[in-house]
């Protein structure tokens, strides 16, 4: 299935979040993730089922004033 | 000491970490500034770059607090999202709550502002929320949960200064016992200096020290500058007058004409 991850479609067979999270690299990365807008802290990722279209926002520290 | 939340602060300044030349420069800033409290960001995270990871790494090493923000966000939605996912990352309940009402200025949205900080509060973080010199919105973001307040010097990078004295000065009198950080527009030291003799607790500083020529030794010009600030304010300063008053004695002055 297609997910919109930081805003580039990407394809994965992940069934969850932390799944996902793995496949796309993101392995051992400090990162923060939302689903669909929503905040999906480290605890809840192998919970967090993904579906065709969901859109999944990965963030890490930047700088910042 | 500075008193935020439960923390004691010795300095008074507090440094963003954002355009610095390079990490190495960003990381002699911190030091030569004597901060004890950066500010960082969340941004997206490439799985190739890990541009991220990098930055976390060289924070944690300069051993100061991080007071995450939520720049970017305009709309309550947005800024709680990120507040929380900040806490996680960054591990701590700080949280530098900006919710942006107008792109030109960057001046807070005061509504969203007040409410994303109530959403914040009862989540138990601890927010310094951004602001402007409002007494009303001040009030109602105390009542909302906050117990420190950042109001902004001028629009943010724009390096003016502290552009309404009357209304800050306001501010800081309507709320003796509120700590209170000013936060954006400040350019160089003197401005620096200005705030802390007006009785504000501390000053949080970016562009000025990261665009300067040389930031780190603008970073230590603001370290001296809030030292400076900060001693004036203890030690009492004179109010202004609007006619001369002779500073040598004028008894005794020797007619000579």
């Amino acid at each position: 299935m297609k997910i919109l991850v930081n805003g580039a479609w990407c394809e994965t067979a992940a069934a969850d979040l932390e799944s996902a999270l793995e496949a796309l690299g993101y392995g051992g990365s400090i990162v923060a993730t939302a689903l669909n807008g929503e905040f999906v802290p480290v605890s809840s990722r192998r919970d967090a089922t993904l579906a065709e279209g969901d859109r999944l926002e990965v963030l890490a520290p930047m700088q910042g004033g | 000491m500075l008193r935020v939340y439960e923390t004691e602060l010795r300095s008074r300044l507090m440094l963003g970490t954002s355009r610095y030349p390079s990490p190495a420069v960003l990381a002699e800033a911190v030091r030569a500034s004597r901060t004890e409290v950066v500010t960082v960001s969340l941004r997206r995270e490439s799985s190739g770059e890990r541009a991220g990871q990098g930055f976390w790494s060289l924070v944690r090493e300069l051993g100061v607090r991080v007071l995450p923000n939520t720049a970017g966000c305009h709309c309550v939605k947005e800024a709680v999202t990120t507040a929380q996912m900040g806490r996680e990352v960054f591990g701590t309940s700080w949280i530098k709550l900006e919710v942006i009402g107008e792109d030109d200025t960057l001046q807070p949205d005061v509504f969203g502002l007040v409410e994303a900080a109530r959403i914040l509060s009862d989540q138990g973080f601890e927010v310094f929320p951004y602001t402007t010199e409002d007494l009303v919105v001040a009030d109602k973001l105390l009542a909302a949960g906050c117990r420190v307040l950042m109001p902004w010097g001028a629009p943010i990078g724009s390096g003016r200064g502290l552009n309404n004295l009357f209304g800050l000065k306001a501010l800081r009198a309507h709320f003796p016992d509120v700590p209170l950080v000013i936060d954006a527009g400040i350019g160089v030291p003197s401005h620096a200096a200005q705030a802390l003799e007006l009785g504000f607790d501390a000053v949080l500083i970016n562009t000025a020290v990261a665009q300067a020529a040389d930031p780190v030794r603008m970073a230590e010009a603001f370290a001296q500058a809030v030292e400076a600030g900060l001693a004036a304010r203890q030690a009492g300063p004179i109010e202004p007058r609007d006619l001369a008053v002779p500073s040598t004695p004028v008894i005794g002055t020797a007619i000579l004409r």
